[in-house]
């Protein structure tokens, strides 16, 4: 499903150089249906895996393989197709501004071509779901910090992805609100989709034990 | 509840609608289609004219014989008939036929109107002469014809409207050059405006693009948008381009040909040659066309720099 085969990751430093490498000599496996934490101070490189994982990046050395596609030799064509395949909910929430709550939520499913009426169906169930049933036509900036986390959940769960990755998704949120995600979360991994949940919370991470990667300086230092 | 998939209306998921310069767009369009319509209405012009003159005018000349009544000067009979003799009696010469009174009345009728014919000035004879091949030195035939009945005037077409056909031939060049140089700085104007709409847009873009929106989809939302702008323009140049066309026909008709100024409207736009008529609609076409095409491969490219 995911895996890292002795991947590194470094950033362009501008003149064509490549610059430090962020990410040394990973490797791990996450088979279908996987759930992992994955843990690590500000900086060890948490997003960057993240972002190997849907298709921001390609790796500079070594091999990644995204739901069965070696992303760094893969056309970038054929890579779209995955991408409606990850749900990513975002720290910073990557909502569309001008559009409202309920198109924001929809467009995973409009870019994917459904049928407006489904669409219409599921949109309207998953915003009441998270909560947010009389708001849908509230724009981004009239909702709260809370609000908007809820919104980009929801979008990132709405074409029932195959992989599920987020990046510190309950940084707005309450305890009550925390556990329906965990929920959530939990029953979307039950019917199938491997999830990867990067947080800081450690008390959510003792709450509900998994196996996590813990990154250090770019390497991982322990899998569970 | 709608089982086909279709896109609501207005849904603008990359806030086209403020990014893509919703006046200045078509106001250039506009321009560049006025400009197109003119290059064409030059390009039409210049060719007909080459044509006409290329047409075999190079055979003729005009023999003008004032006071064509009077007596000759040497020979016998009028002066009209002493030089229509020498011409017909001459090498070289296929025909030479005076033009009777009506014939004369219709060549002068584009500027003096139905009146030509009462006219208080006495006209000269002219002579209309065909000649067996274009390259003949006609200057020893106009001595021998000045002689008969001095004053008479021998006007060779050939090396003026040589001159003249190579004159519209090189027009109608230019005319053309300045039509794809007109498409040229639409394409750009268009390449310029979608480039700015995308840089206004990027973020939006980055979004939609994360989402697994294809190229296509996101070049498919801009080049929509560019085409109907382009196409307003298109329209509204054309519509400000017919009076200018019909204005510029009605200066011309004089030189298109025999026949009484046009009056009546239908008279006025049948100065219009079909041609220009049927490139009128064809200005939104084109314009639609390059708006599409140029908004698709601009959007393309740019997008070419996201993973």
């Amino acid at each position: 499903m995911v895996r890292f085969d002795r991947a590194g990751l470094s950033y362009g430093s501008g003149n064509g150089q490549s610059g430090p490498e962020v990410l040394h000599d990973l490797s791990f496996t996450l088979p279908d249906g996987a759930f992992r934490w994955l843990l690590g101070a500000s900086g060890a490189g948490k997003t960057s895996v993240l972002r190997l994982m849907y298709l921001d990046v390609r790796p500079t050395r070594g091999r990644v393989l995204v739901l069965d596609t070696d992303i760094g030799a893969a056309a970038r064509t054929a890579l779209p197709r995955l991408r409606r395949r990850i749900g990513v909910v975002f720290q910073d929430f990557r909502l569309l501004a001008h559009l409202s709550a309920f198109d924001n939520v929809a467009l995973p499913l409009r870019i994917a071509g459904r049928p407006e009426g489904q669409i219409r169906a599921d949109v309207t169930e998953m915003l009441r779901w998270v909560g947010l049933g009389r708001k849908y036509t509230a724009r981004p900036p009239e909702l709260s910090g809370g609000e908007q986390q809820r919104v980009a959940i929801a979008r990132s769960v709405i074409a029932r992805p195959s992989l599920l990755l987020a990046d510190e998704p309950t940084g707005n949120l309450d305890d009550a609100q925390a556990q329906r995600l965990m929920q959530l979360f939990k029953e979307l991994n039950r019917l199938g989709t491997s999830v990867v949940v990067a947080t800081h919370n450690d008390a959510l991470v003792a709450q509900h034990p998994a196996p996590a990667l813990r990154l250090e300086g770019g390497r991982l230092v322990r899998q569970e | 509840m709608r089982s086909l998939s279709l896109r609501p209306a207005g849904f603008d998921e990359l806030g086209l609608r403020r990014a893509l310069a919703d006046r200045a767009l078509p106001f250039l369009v506009a321009a560049m289609a006025l400009l197109a319509a003119l290059a064409l209405a030059g390009w039409d012009g210049a060719a007909s004219l080459a044509r006409h003159w290329e047409q075999g005018a190079g055979e003729e000349l005009t023999v003008q014989v004032p006071q064509p009544g009077e007596p000759a000067a040497e020979g016998g009979g009028s002066r009209v008939e002493r030089v229509l003799a020498l011409l017909r009696g001459s090498p070289g010469i296929a025909s030479a036929d005076a033009l009777s009174g009506q014939q004369l009345s219709a060549l002068l009728a584009p500027w003096l109107g139905a009146g030509a014919d009462r006219v208080a000035v006495p006209l000269p004879a002219v002579i209309a002469v065909r000649l067996t091949q274009s390259e003949i030195d006609t200057s020893p035939l106009a001595a021998r014809l000045d002689a008969a009945a001095p004053g008479t005037l021998t006007e060779s077409h050939d090396v003026w409207i040589r001159r003249l056909a190579r004159l519209s031939r090189s027009l109608q060049a230019c005319a053309g050059m300045a039509l794809l140089l007109v498409a040229g700085v639409a394409a750009a104007v268009i390449a310029v405006a979608t480039r700015a709409g995308l840089s206004a847009r990027r973020e939006a873009i980055e979004i939609v693009h994360g989402l697994g929106a294809t190229d296509g989809y996101i070049a498919a939302r801009f080049a929509g948008r560019a085409t109907i702008l382009a196409t307003a323009g298109g329209i509204a140049g054309a519509l400000v381009a017919l009076p200018v066309l019909l204005a510029l026909a009605l200066l011309a008709a004089p030189f298109a040909g025999p026949g009484l100024p046009p009056t009546t409207p239908a008279q006025v736009l049948a100065t219009l040659p079909a041609a220009l008529w049927l490139a009128l609609p064809g200005l939104p076409a084109a314009a639609a066309a390059i708006g599409f095409a140029t908004a698709q491969a601009t959007v393309r490219w740019w997008l070419r720099r996201l993973p």
